[in-house]
């Protein structure tokens, strides 16, 4: 072997160094430029000082606003459940079909023996879990008010809550969602209105997608479907969490609600 | 001599085929979202076909296209059989394999969450698992190339590597530690979710990591262009390549500077510092040294070949080129189109300026102008250069292949001129359906036809290629003579270590990668409260 074979790696490759050498340079004008000087323009206290800059510019969380006035509060309750995926999986989480059974007697009256009724009620069989139990705390709440099932869910524990729950989303759905499938879909569920903010039905609330927390809809009662949309769109009922529906039905004309209304009724 | 030429016809085909049948899901998805079809009714199909082209072009096509090249390139630059063969079969075969378990689940509509995956949203497990071994697959052929180099160089002690191998070797290097970032995102951050494990998932931290993978693949999708720019143009058009040292030194560059660049995806993102923001702004802006290094020594390797055949003057030599030559047209149009999308990537990569184009139509018109623009083309080309050397039969079509690289180009300056205006004026990218009606939206109308149109030829243009290439394979047989690379003016007797192996810079690119990248992905790492609830496609 050459003693004075050439070795890649040393200061005295000029390629190396070099190459090191001009990369470094760059990294370290680039970082001054954006650690150091770009943050010193900004007019902001969170920005002042050397390692405020220094910080923030790396990504640091922190406060905004920190010590700005509180959030201002809602005029109404609204809600507090914080629905994730996965929440109902489990022996205890996912509730209990038959002690759930034995608490939905005293829905029976309006909500039907299996969860299905006449009486322009919602129809619970088959209804997601998640959805259920969050509209039953939200009545606890008084997110949403009701005359009817605020005394109905008075005195009921969370275990209860979830017992409801996963009783009802495992009952079967009333088989009739063939017939809607035969309607053509309005546009307002298909496509929604883009230009008006307003995201198609389906896509939360549909068999095209769903999303957690979004009830099924198919099949329920057109009068129930137009009254809530409509208490929305006037900010009557107010649980839906973010105003994510009062910001839609606010943007929907008279005739969509309908229509969407109609179109998840089917025939009823 | 290519003794393996089952092996690279097969990921040619494989690779075109797809193409083929993913360029027509992209010409349906210009016609659904213009205002010639009425909106769709189950915008899910949108987001399907969206998902499996951009999952096919993005991954599966140009990775086998790299594969087969690489494999072509082993054997004629090293003049040695390739090693590991069956090794590179397996490879194939786990392509394969991954791409079926990718593509099934998302046309059953399981997972569309596009090829960027776009956590916390997350699909059907049997996608991810096959983009997984799809990459595994091509790290075989990572593997394998530099086995071969490192073979060849032990048998030839001191002698410089053939520039077509140094530059595909480092195409290679490159794709192994720029896949590492989606395969790190895919099996930490995903897969424990997608299979149940967790509900919850880093979305902040996800994206860092693709983003590490989403730009430097992009250069390693332009590696083989730029390897036919250095090493089959010049020889093609009859002249000599400009320098053999400028070119070894664009590729080093690229391996480099194509790492530490990816968080200008995430300009619009609140997760990451604007420091680094800034870091990766002025590191993306390097790019353009080895780009115009290229465009530099392509240009005078072109102007030799035209003063060799009698051009004269400064500019009267650019007449003198051989236009009818396939090679010399697919250059030009490559050059022009990758001109005008470099042009505009300067807005994207700005911290500045991006946030007035950030997830518009313009973004999917650059990179639709320079990968299926300016690079696919050069794949064009590779297959109509190589094909004669695979099959054994003559390419006679010469006037079918200038209508087809003519309606290449045509077709997608049509197609994505128009998608950058609208995209200025703020259309955005990823809708299923625009309201044309809308009075802010009518005057983008007429442009999105046209930009549909374009893709109308586009696939045109693309037929007419798989067609060019199956009617060599039943051509009168011929012997080609030896296939041979592009020859410098100054041949290299010997290089300085750097230029002949890869190891300072592909050191280069991992420090780089641990500067411009390590605090960001170990500070999200860190924080408790990063993790956010999956949305899971479809119902759960």
């Amino acid at each position: 072997m050459n003693a004075h074979r050439p070795r890649l790696i040393s200061f005295r490759n000029p390629w190396f160094s070099a190459s090191v050498g001009a990369i470094s340079l760059l990294f370290l004008f680039s970082a001054f430029v954006g650690f150091v000087w770009l943050p010193s323009a900004q007019d902001d206290a969170l920005f002042k000082g050397l390692l405020n800059a220094i910080c923030s510019a790396a990504g640091r969380p922190g406060a905004w606003l920190g010590e700005a006035a509180p959030a201002v509060p809602p005029k109404a309750p609204v809600s507090s459940v914080v629905l994730t995926p996965g929440m109902f999986d489990g022996a205890s989480a996912g509730g209990s079909i038959g002690r759930g059974a034995t608490l939905a007697l005293r829905c029976t009256m309006c909500h039907g023996a299996r969860g299905v009724s006449a009486a322009n009620t919602p129809d619970l069989a088959g209804q997601y879990a998640a959805s259920i139990y969050k509209e039953l705390r939200d009545f606890q709440s008084a997110a949403r008010t009701s005359a009817i099932m605020a005394p109905m869910v008075v005195g009921l524990s969370d275990q209860d809550l979830r017992d409801l729950s996963a009783y009802y989303a495992a009952l079967p759905r009333d088989g009739g969602s063939g017939e809607r499938k035969m309607q053509p879909v309005p546009t307002i569920v298909a496509t929604g209105a883009p230009m008006r903010n307003v995201a198609p039905c389906e896509s939360c609330h549909g068999d095209m997608a769903t999303k957690l927390g979004a009830p099924w809809l198919g099949l329920q009662p057109r009068d129930y479907l137009k009254s809530q949309l409509e208490a929305f769109a006037h900010g009557g009922r107010h649980n839906d969490i973010s105003a994510q529906m009062r910001n839609i039905a606010r943007n929907m004309t008279p005739d969509e609600i309908n229509a969407s209304a109609s179109y998840y009724a089917g025939n009823r | 001599m290519i003794s393996n030429k089952r092996l690279v016809l097969a990921h040619f085909w494989l690779a075109f085929a797809v193409f083929g049948v993913a360029i027509l899901l992209g010409e349906w998805q210009m016609f659904i979202r213009s205002p010639l079809h009425a909106w769709l009714h189950n915008p899910d199909l949108y987001y399907r076909s969206v998902t499996a082209h951009g999952t096919v072009m993005g991954y599966v096509f140009p990775t086998l296209i790299a594969m087969g090249f690489g494999y072509a390139i082993t054997e004629l630059a090293l003049d040695q059989p390739l090693i590991g063969r069956r090794w590179a079969w397996a490879g194939y075969t786990m392509i394969i394999i991954g791409s079926i378990a990718a593509v099934v689940p998302v046309a059953l509509g399981l997972d569309s969450v596009l090829y960027t995956f776009y956590p916390p949203m997350i699909g059907n497990a049997f996608y991810y698992i096959g983009v997984v071994l799809v990459v595994v697959g091509s790290w075989i052929w990572v593997a394998l190339m530099g086995i071969n180099l490192q073979a060849w160089k032990r048998a030839h002690p001191g002698a410089p590597v053939p520039l077509p191998m140094f530059a595909n070797v480092a195409a290679a290097y490159l794709w192994g530690w720029t896949a590492v970032g989606a395969a790190l995102e895919l099996l930490f951050q995903i897969l424990p979710v997608a299979l149940g494990f967790s509900n919850t998932i880093n979305a902040g931290l996800s994206r860092v990591l693709f983003s590490w993978t989403l730009h430097a693949i992009v250069y390693f999708w332009l590696m083989p262009a730029y390897i036919a720019f250095y090493t089959i143009v010049p020889r093609a058009i009859g002249g000599r390549l400009y320098s053999d040292t400028m070119a070894r030194i664009s590729f080093v560059l690229f391996l480099v500077f194509s790492m530490p660049i990816g968080i200008h995806h995430l300009f619009a993102d609140p997760q990451v510092g604007s420091g680094f923001k800034f870091i990766h702004s002025v590191f993306t802006a390097m790019v353009a040294v080895p780009t115009l290094l290229t465009v530099f020594t392509i240009g005078a390797s072109v102007e030799i070949a035209a003063r060799l055949r009698g051009g004269k003057g400064v500019f009267g030599w650019l007449k003198a080129l051989p236009w009818d030559n396939p090679q010399m047209l697919a250059l030009a149009f490559s050059f022009v189109m990758l001109g005008f999308g470099g042009a505009g990537g300067l807005i994207n990569m700005s911290y500045q300026l991006d946030s007035t184009i950030h997830n518009t139509q313009w973004v999917t018109g650059h990179f639709h102008l320079i990968f299926g623009g300016a690079i696919v083309i050069m794949y064009f080309a590779i297959a109509y250069d190589l094909w004669p050397h695979l099959t054994g039969r003559a390419m006679r079509d010469l006037s079918l292949i200038r209508a087809q690289l003519w309606l290449w180009f045509i077709g997608m300056i049509v197609t994505t001129f128009p998608w950058h205006y609208v995209g200025i004026l703020g259309m955005p990218r990823r809708m299923a359906y625009f309201d044309y009606s809308a009075p802010g939206a009518a005057g983008e109308a007429i442009w999105v036809v046209m930009s549909t149109l374009g893709g109308a030829l586009l696939v045109v243009s693309a037929v007419l290629f798989l067609v060019i290439l199956y009617r060599n394979h039943s051509a009168c047989q011929v012997e080609p003579a030896p296939f041979t690379f592009s020859k410098a003016i100054h041949e290299p007797v010997s290089l300085p270590l750097a230029l002949n192996g890869l190891g300072l810079w592909v050191g280069l690119m991992i420090a780089l990668t641990i500067t411009n990248y390590g605090y960001p992905i170990v500070q999200l790492m860190g924080l408790p409260d990063a993790k956010v609830p999956a949305v899971f496609v479809g119902a759960k």
